[in-house]
């Protein structure tokens, strides 16, 4: 008997990428944290070294003490550690006075530990007693150029306004910063830029600029040849360290909270700051290390090289989860929204130019637009990654499915075919080249733009690579840095693979016949 | 039936088409000739709705032809394109099978019509898992001639089949066509410029140019009594050469 002629049915696009989807939903629930629910206590710190310290040494105590510690650290400024701790995304983190009064209740003449704690009740939170030590802004210069010109105190710059400066950002945007310290003294510099803490000694000492800020405790004040400006004006505010922590925690945790002030309050002068900052600043241990030799215990290079490789294992899982739940949701709005625009061309102009725009807003500020809406962590970073993926999708459906050979359409009119029935077998195969590589731009953009999410607390290689930066430690940077490039190759390397399985083989071929 | 009655198009300020009629008999062949920019093409694309008249009617039976009533010609007319028109990314039988899908076809039935003009076209059942790309020219363009007949229409509408070809193979294919004309018994339009297709396989001709019917007829007619001297122009523009006339 003659056999049948097979009909080869095409591969379909859309089941392909369900199992996208379906991954990524399945990544995502599995990385979000539950949010508290377990009782975990959520520690969080700013970005510079003794921030990461003082916030280690309350986790390690609470751990001591019997609790869970959640470590929330390397948030990226006192406005998102502060907008944390306010809407709960942590429970505490390392503060001072002077910036509470300053930069956060923003009334400078609220002073003493008691005013502040009774201003912050208010809003749900309180402080500890202080810890001890005082963290001051202060200016230096080199020593050289100090014995040169004579400089010893802030007044005496007064004399040199050809002299250039450099500032960490949180400086230059206080009032109790470089915009009060200069109207204050009467100062001007010929030049004023904006640097990264950890890198500003190194622009110190190279002649790069003049005058850089600093903090007191900086363990470099210790080896390195500056000299500290005496403030002969009274300008800066007292900063004591103190923990700002929310009320409600306190009192779930008051044994906690009982043992962090027994270990803490009155127990680090600044002595003993500046030599834990060197520790880590200098020595290059790392900030578990730091803490464990302040509590008495003792971490060896070995057991930290091991967590860290630990760390570097749930940071890829993480990573991975961010990037995939991003894309995965990414195409299921994307695509929809490029065949609508593709649709109508006034419902496609206003998408792309909405879709390009939020490409313009810069990622960091949109990661903190997310903080009073979603709190930090892995939520709102994947909304701000999710947004970002859009446009290299959106624009990839609305440009395959533009450009379609006129002529083809057309037939499909006088067959008959139209509406869903075309999109799918005609309209979507044929763009599938377009979309797939829009897909596979936005996966690969993702992987970069996810380092940011450590910013928030979302996690990720970022999480490395903000404290390489804040520590001035290149090899941490790189276990960031490199894993994270490493992961943009696979995922190249994957669409190779995907391509190669949803691309219809008859347009495989004709691509292969005219390349 | 096929008629066009005093159809005229504009597109912007070109002029594609001025008051242009004809009338194609059941089982006849008719022929659109003309140069490019003639407007025979858009005489079809009138014909199948994707282009609105300005002015005039068009009609398929009792079917006056517009954008908005292309649905109802489906299966009443079978539309070929140059190079087939074929979709790359469905194989030769896929691409045949889809004027029957869309109008819910079983599987069987389709597939048996498939083999049927497989046969038709003198096609090995092996081609219909081929894919477009990796077809000749002519290949192509029997599969599409293959899909407009599928739901056995009968009428079919060829734009210009053969343009892209080369001489050998547009003359054996020209042959093939008009056996199949012949022996199928369709109502024909098919859109040439070339002349010697126009006298192999049309009944009727109409001369257009700049959108305007020069003269109707058969070749007969416009060889011995044109109506102006372009008609004798475009017929023997085609005209081998004296060199070449002298080896056959």
């Amino acid at each position: 008997m003659m056999s049948r002629p097979r009909l080869p049915r095409p591969v379909p696009i859309l089941p392909g990428l369900h199992a996208v989807w379906v991954l990524g939903f399945v990544l995502v629930v599995g990385m979000m944290p539950p949010a508290g629910a377990d009782g975990a206590i959520r520690v969080g710190s700013k970005s510079f070294t003794e921030n990461y310290v003082v916030a280690e040494i309350a986790a390690q105590v609470l751990e001591a003490a019997g609790e869970r510690v959640e470590r929330k650290v390397g948030l990226g400024g006192t406005g998102i550690a502060y907008r944390a701790v306010a809407h709960g995304g942590v429970d505490l983190y390392p503060e001072y006075t002077g910036t509470i009064s300053r930069a956060i209740l923003k009334e400078p003449s609220i002073e003493s530990v008691e005013a502040i704690r009774e201003a912050l009740g208010a809003r749900g939170l309180t402080i500890s007693g202080p810890l001890g030590f005082e963290n001051t802004y202060a200016l230096a210069v080199r020593a050289d150029v100090a014995q040169r010109l004579g400089l010893a105190r802030i007044s005496d710059l007064a004399r040199h306004p050809e002299l250039t400066g450099a500032f960490t950002s949180g400086f230059l945007e206080r009032d109790d910063g470089w915009p009060g310290l200069r109207r204050h003294y009467g100062l001007t510099l010929a030049g004023v830029r904006t640097i990264e803490h950890a890198l500003a000694y190194q622009a110190l000492a190279s002649g790069a600029v003049d005058v850089i800020d600093v903090f007191s405790t900086d363990g470099r004040l210790s080896r390195a040849e500056v000299v500290v400006l005496g403030d002969d004006r009274h300008f800066f505010p007292a900063y004591a360290a103190v923990l700002l922590a929310r009320r409600d925690f306190v009192e779930r945790h008051g044994r906690g909270w009982a043992a962090l002030e027994r270990a803490l309050v009155g127990r680090l002068d600044t002595d003993a700051m500046k030599r834990l900052n060197a520790l880590a600043d200098l020595d290059g241990r790392s900030a578990r290390q730091v803490a464990a030799r302040f509590l008495g215990r003792e971490v060896t290079d070995d057991e930290e090289l091991a967590r860290l490789a630990r760390e570097l294992g749930v940071l890829t899982l993480e990573h991975l989860g961010l990037v995939t739940a991003a894309v995965a949701l990414a195409v299921l709005v994307g695509l929809p929204l490029g065949i609508l625009a593709a649709r109508s061309a006034v419902l496609g102009q206003a998408e792309l130019m909405a879709v390009g725009v939020l490409q313009t807003v810069p990622a960091l500020a949109l990661l903190c637009f997310m903080i009073p809406l979603l709190g930090i962590g892995t939520l709102p970073a994947l909304v701000a990654l999710f947004l970002y993926a859009l446009l290299p999708i959106v624009r990839a459906t609305y440009t395959g499915l533009t450009t379609l050979d006129r002529q083809l359409l057309e037939i499909a009119d006088v067959l008959g075919l139209a509406g869903w029935r075309r999109l799918a077998r005609i309209e979507l195969p044929l763009a599938s080249v377009n979309v797939l590589s829009g897909i596979k731009t936005a996966a690969i953009w993702t992987v970069g733009t996810a380092t940011l999410a450590a910013f928030i607390g979302g996690g990720g290689y970022g999480t490395l690579i903000v404290r390489g930066l804040a520590l001035d430690d290149v090899r941490t940077i790189l276990a960031g840095a490199i894993p994270a490039a490493l992961m943009a190759l696979l995922f190249h390397g994957l669409f190779e693979v995907v391509d190669r399985l949803l691309t219809p083989r008859g347009l495989r071929l004709v691509m292969s016949r005219s390349g | 039936m096929i008629a066009v009655r005093h159809v005229s198009k504009r597109f912007g300020a070109t002029v594609a088409l001025d008051d242009v009629s004809l009338e194609v008999a059941p089982g006849t062949t008719h022929v659109l000739l003309g140069s490019s920019g003639s407007g025979k093409s858009t005489v079809l694309r009138v014909l199948l709705g994707l282009v609105a008249a300005d002015a005039g009617e068009a009609w398929i039976d009792d079917v006056a032809v517009t954008p908005a009533r292309r649905r109802q010609l489906v299966g009443r007319v079978g539309y070929v394109v140059q190079e087939g028109g074929l979709y790359p990314h469905l194989t030769v039988g896929g691409n045949v099978s889809l004027p029957a899908e869309t109008v819910g076809w079983s599987r069987a039935r389709t597939a048996g019509r498939v083999r049927e003009l497989a046969g038709l076209v003198g096609f090995e059942e092996a081609m219909l898992q081929r894919y477009p790309a990796e077809l000749s020219g002519g290949q192509r363009q029997r599969v599409g001639l293959m899909r407009a007949l599928v739901l056995d229409p009968p009428r079919l509408l060829l734009d210009e089949p053969l343009g892209a070809l080369d001489p050998i193979v547009r003359a054996d294919l020209q042959l093939e066509l008009r056996r199949l004309f012949g022996a199928l018994g369709k109502t024909v339009v098919l859109v040439t410029h070339d002349v010697r297709e126009a006298v192999l396989l049309g009944t009727t001709i109409t001369l257009l140019r700049g959108g305007r019917v020069v003269q109707q007829g058969t070749f007969a007619e416009l060889a011995r009594k044109p109506a102006e001297p372009f008609v004798t122009e475009f017929l023997g523009a085609q005209a081998p050469p004296p060199e070449l006339r002298e080896i056959f």
